[in-house]
């Protein structure tokens, strides 16, 4: 068990700066996902932390101790691959004691770990086969007993989920949550799928361009997001982002409307506007209601609803021509031209800088 | 899409015809043709009607016997000796040409092992077909594991991302693009027993203590310089084909192997060699057979000399068939060596076989 810390920590290749100065710290048993979209990074800053890419620049430290220059092996790390990685000309039993083999572990050793592995991730009966007789969801749960015999002080997982079906995938997200439970070592889990990071994390990091955007709790980054990327990446269907005019201010509030939306008062929540400046207006699509025809705070006409039994899904055209989702946690019929008026708690709301705006200024 | 050439059989077997028909032509007729000619005595010119003689042209090639020689004695039973000592024995050929051992008539010689105060003989109805076969199989069983195992060498080096690494893929490849018949010239120049590069560059390295050999002049050097020269110039086409094994070994099994903490030498053994399996039965079974065919080289620079030190089967069989005219006898070594070749493939595919 470890904890890991990252400082100033850069990633190049050749001229392309890839990762651009990350610090974050992982105390030790702690389950921290690493979430953004592709091409942020996310994977490169864990092949940095397993040793399977050099770190340009930094320090990267487990258990306390400097390791940017050590191999893999010595770092105390197992990883579990998007692909699974599992030796295809080994049975199960011989993939899951490969690092004792490599230790030149004693049999007897080396049975009765395999024998503890198999027993955790409830596979006993599939020792004796081949890679090519199991199904995506065993193969992953071979490729997590490798991991998990040689007793590392850091798991690392590169989107052990993504290539399995939505259906396997929970199951295994749940698997893997009880295993966390069970071992209790510190894991490190890159995704791109917000439901994982989520459900699984007590942490979770999001990175966009090789940079974090915010780091936190899964439900402090949901409620209080740090800026408008992380509060529309976390949360399905995303956020609705509104262009609105800043019409007052005063110290921790601003009153901010626009043609379809009825003036209101938002926290400005320390970010500075400007009077008679743009804002973005940022509210979950589950925060809004329906209601009756001259008490709404959005007008707008629907475009097209989908009914997925417990929820509704409604995309709406507002007056502006912007575009709405709402989401109603119950099932309700809803015909494309209807006029539907929208009302929200105004706390629930967030208000971004407008990024254009700020570049001029 | 159904098009035309799905649907109409006639269409195919037009555009199967050409390739068909120079494939029977070429390969199946003759293939057929020498086992039908090894069982009679044609010639390539003759006046005389052509005759089947059954498996006769076979036991000419194989026929194989050891008599024992005792010593020659005299009356009163004591070895007789020479003035160095030596036992005495009877002349093989009053062996070989009496009236008494019809079965060894026309046999000679293969080679001769002392036993006891015995000697023992092998003596084989065609001597130079022996010779060619024991130097085919000595080729081969040098040559497919030195060129096999060279050439993964050479491939695991080029499997690199390195800039110009190109460069020395087709630096290793470059022999073979080169005809066998170009690069056994240049070698006999290299080789050459007076100012051959071989020998200038060893004299050098030695500071003129080394003594200048005929590397192909020489019984016992001759066959080993041909080996050498085969293996590099074949070398560079097997890395090929180990190398397009190597690519298809997935770079996460490798970088799982090295979060697990594996050497080099594991990597290689546990993810690198059951990788290529499937490359290694190719490659093991295209040398052989390349081996067993053998010929160029032998045609170029030794024709089979010194002392018959680099006879091999198929310069036999060319040999016969056509510098002595004797088509039978030539089909019969082609036979023979099909017989060969296809055993040694079988058990290699049963070796290698999927457990």
């Amino acid at each position: 068990m470890a904890e890991v810390s990252l400082k100033g920590v850069k990633k190049s290749f050749g001229r392309v700066e890839i990762i651009k100065g990350v610090d974050i710290h992982i105390n030790d048993g702690e389950f921290v996902v690493f979430v953004g979209p592709s091409g942020c990074g996310k994977s490169t800053l864990l092949r940095m932390i397993a040793g399977l890419e050099d770190i340009t620049e930094g320090t990267l430290e487990i258990g306390g101790r400097v390791v940017n220059q050590l191999q893999p092996k010595q770092r105390g790390v197992a990883m579990v691959f998007q692909s699974y990685a599992i030796f295809p000309h080994m049975t199960v039993r011989e993939n899951i004691a490969f690092g004792l083999t490599i230790a030149r572990a004693s049999k007897q050793e080396k049975q009765q770990k395999v024998a503890e592995a198999a027993r955790i991730l409830q596979m006993e009966h599939l020792l004796d086969r081949r890679p090519s007789q199991l199904s995506g969801g065993q193969r992953q749960r071979v490729a997590i007993g490798r991991a998990i015999t040689r007793k590392p002080a850091v798991f690392l997982f590169d989107e052990p989920l993504s290539n399995l079906d939505a259906a396997l995938r929970m199951d295994m997200r749940m698997e893997i949550g009880r295993l966390r439970r069970q071992l209790g070592t510190t894991m490190i889990y890159v995704t791109h799928d917000q439901v994982e990071a989520m459900t699984l994390a007590d942490r979770i990091v999001v990175l966009k361009d090789g940079q974090v955007m915010q780091i936190g709790a899964p439900m402090e980054l949901y409620h209080e997001p740090a800026n408008r990327f992380v509060a529309g990446f976390l949360g399905a269907p995303s956020m609705n982002f509104l262009n609105v005019d800043v019409l007052d201010l005063d110290g921790e509030a601003a009153m901010v409307g626009n043609q379809s939306l009825e003036p209101i008062r938002v926290a400005t929540r320390g970010r500075p506007f400007r009077k008679g400046g743009k804002a973005i207006l940022g509210v979950r699509p589950q925060y809004l209601r329906a209601v009756q025809s001259g008490k709404g705070l959005l007008h707008g006409i629907v475009a097209h609803a989908e009914r997925l039994g417990s929820e509704t899904v409604v995309d709406l055209s507002l007056r502006d021509n912007s575009e709405l989702i709402a989401a109603f946690d119950e099932d309700k019929v809803f015909e494309p031209g209807d006029a539907l008026e929208l009302t929200f708690d105004t706390a629930l709301a967030h208000l971004f800088p407008d990024e254009g705006e700020l570049q001029t200024h | 899409m159904a098009s035309k050439l799905t649907l109409s059989n006639r269409a195919g077997w037009t555009f199967v015809l050409p390739g068909f028909a120079l494939i029977s032509a070429f390969i199946v007729l003759p293939f057929f043709f020498a086992i039908g000619l090894s069982s009679t005595n044609q010639r390539l010119l003759s006046p005389n009607p052509t005759q089947f003689v059954g498996l006769e042209n076979y036991q000419q090639l194989l026929g194989l016997a050891v008599v024992t020689l005792e010593p020659e004695r005299d009356d009163a039973g004591e070895m007789l000796r020479n003035e160095a000592g030596e036992i005495q024995y009877p002349r093989l050929r009053e062996i070989t040409r009496s009236e008494a051992y019809p079965q060894y008539r026309g046999m000679r010689e293969w080679f001769r092992w002392q036993s006891g105060e015995n000697v023992m003989i092998v003596i084989a109805s065609d001597v130079v077909f022996m010779k060619a076969l024991v130097n085919t199989f000595l080729f081969v069983l040098v040559v497919a594991p030195v060129q096999g195992s060279l050439a993964l060498m050479l491939a695991l080096l080029i499997n690199h991302k390195v800039r110009g690494i190109n460069l020395f893929r087709t630096i290793y490849f470059m022999p073979v693009v080169v005809s066998i018949v170009v690069v056994s010239l240049l070698w006999r120049f290299i080789y050459d027993g007076q100012n051959g590069l071989l020998n200038s560059i060893l004299q050098a390295l030695t500071f003129g203590l080394f003594q200048p050999v005929d590397w192909l002049g020489n019984p016992s050097t001759a066959l080993p310089a041909v080996m050498a020269m085969s293996i590099w110039q074949a070398v560079g086409f097997h890395m090929v084909i180990w190398l397009a094994g190597l690519q298809t070994i997935s770079p996460t099994l490798y970088e799982a192997a090295a979060i697990e903490g594996a050497s080099r030498w594991q990597t290689f053994r546990y993810v690198t060699w059951p990788g290529l399996r499937n490359t290694a039965v190719l490659v093991l079974v295209v040398i052989t057979m390349q081996g067993f065919a053998l010929f160029a080289q032998i045609d170029v620079m030794t024709n089979g000399g010194p002392l018959d030190s680099t006879q091999t089967l198929v310069f036999q069989a060319v040999e016969r068939g056509y510098g002595k005219q004797d088509i039978s006898g030539g089909s019969t070594i082609s036979v023979i060596l099909f017989a060969i070749v296809l055993a040694i493939s079988l058990i290699q595919r049963w070796l290698t076989r999927e457990r």
